[in-house]
């Protein structure tokens, strides 16, 4: 299987989160390499995903769909710097 | 457009086969309408989910080569894969008005968002869809930012939407598009079959010292490949944005 990438694992994070996390940026635990999700390194194939750091290869995200729930596992990840909408600005349509 | 904005998680919906065309020998393109489709943007993609009768699903995720006009209509430009069993059920068996299940528009970072910048579209066999969306949005708006596509496909019979192209480069200000041939290139072509190089992102695409935003769409070797000669050439890493989608051209 070869690699994709995060872009490809925007529906499934989608389905989980009411915002688009593929526009995050997630530290990695490892090396400490700030990377927007959409670039880290995605091997699959779905309903499992690994997703690994660009800068150091180490695992940051790694996603499995079951039928009825789903894991996700953070632990590769220091944080999640996910863009939002101004606090204050109005709703959108 | 900025109803793609609105909150909440996402869900699978049942969208019908409006129409459909066939592009090149081995791709095609499906004309859908879907119930409340939220609106795109271009560079965004969709999820397919096949379910057979046993219950055995499967999905994939196809980019949307539409540019959204609120008709509620979303086209998908479906390359065949080798063995790909999704991709020869929806190019070969899925007829005209047969329901369909996706779920979307996601990916919100792979997108263009119309900006002032030059931009530069680097496109990779099918790897053209989403640019596709990106140059038909420019194109509906008549924005006038300079875009320069640079297209690698194994022959001319291979090439996506080389009509509409073709019409756009002559109608729509400011388009330039530049074939790369992998395995056979036109007669005349004054340069021999190739892979992607240094020279001809430097010759066909923008200097990096007027910051285009790049977009690169393809296999993941050819995105990888273009990828690096676009660092090396002096391009900020952070603008070059990227979309790989595995396999093999």
């Amino acid at each position: 299987m070869t690699a994709v990438d995060g872009n490809a694992m925007a529906g499934d994070l989608r389905e989980l989160f009411a915002v688009d996390v593929t526009t995050a940026v997630a530290t990695c635990a490892g090396c400490g390499e700030p990377c927007v999700v959409a670039r880290l390194r995605v091997w699959g194939p779905a309903p499992g995903l690994v997703a690994r750091c660009p800068s150091c290869d180490g695992v940051v995200l790694r996603l499995v769909r079951g039928p009825e729930r789903a894991w996700l596992d953070l632990r590769g990840a220091v944080s999640l710097q996910v863009p939002m909408p101004p606090r204050d600005a109005p709703a959108t349509p | 457009m900025a109803r793609t904005a609105v909150p909440g998680r996402l869900s699978w919906r049942v969208a019908t086969v409006e129409a459909a065309r066939r592009e090149t020998p081995s791709a095609r393109t499906l004309v859908l309408r879907v119930p409340q489709w939220p609106g795109h943007l271009p560079g965004q993609h969709v999820d397919v989910r096949l379910t057979a009768p046993d219950g055995y699903s499967a999905q994939r995720s196809y980019s949307i080569a539409s540019a959204w006009r609120d008709d509620g209509l979303v086209e998908l430009t479906v390359q065949r894969v080798e063995d790909g069993e999704v991709s020869s059920y929806l190019i070969d068996d899925l007829e005209v008005g047969r329901p369909l299940e996706l779920r979307g528009p996601v990916g919100g970072w792979f997108v263009w968002r119309a900006a002032p910048p030059p931009v530069l579209l680097v496109a990779g066999g099918s790897g053209v869809v989403p640019l596709m969306a990106m140059i038909r949005a420019r194109g509906d708006v008549r924005g006038r930012q300079p875009f320069r596509l640079i297209y690698s496909v194994r022959t001319p019979q291979d090439a996506l939407y080389a009509a509409e192209l073709a019409r756009r480069v002559r109608d729509d200000p400011g388009l330039d598009v530049h074939f790369v041939y992998t395995r056979k290139t036109p007669d005349g072509w004054p340069e021999p079959p190739g892979r992607l190089t240094v020279a001809t992102l430097n010759t066909h695409g923008w200097p990096p010292d007027f910051a285009p935003d790049v977009f690169v769409c393809g296999p993941t070797a050819f995105v990888e490949a273009a990828a690096d000669i676009l660092v090396a050439l002096g391009h900020d890493p952070g603008k070059v944005r990227t979309e790989r989608f595995g396999g093999i051209s």
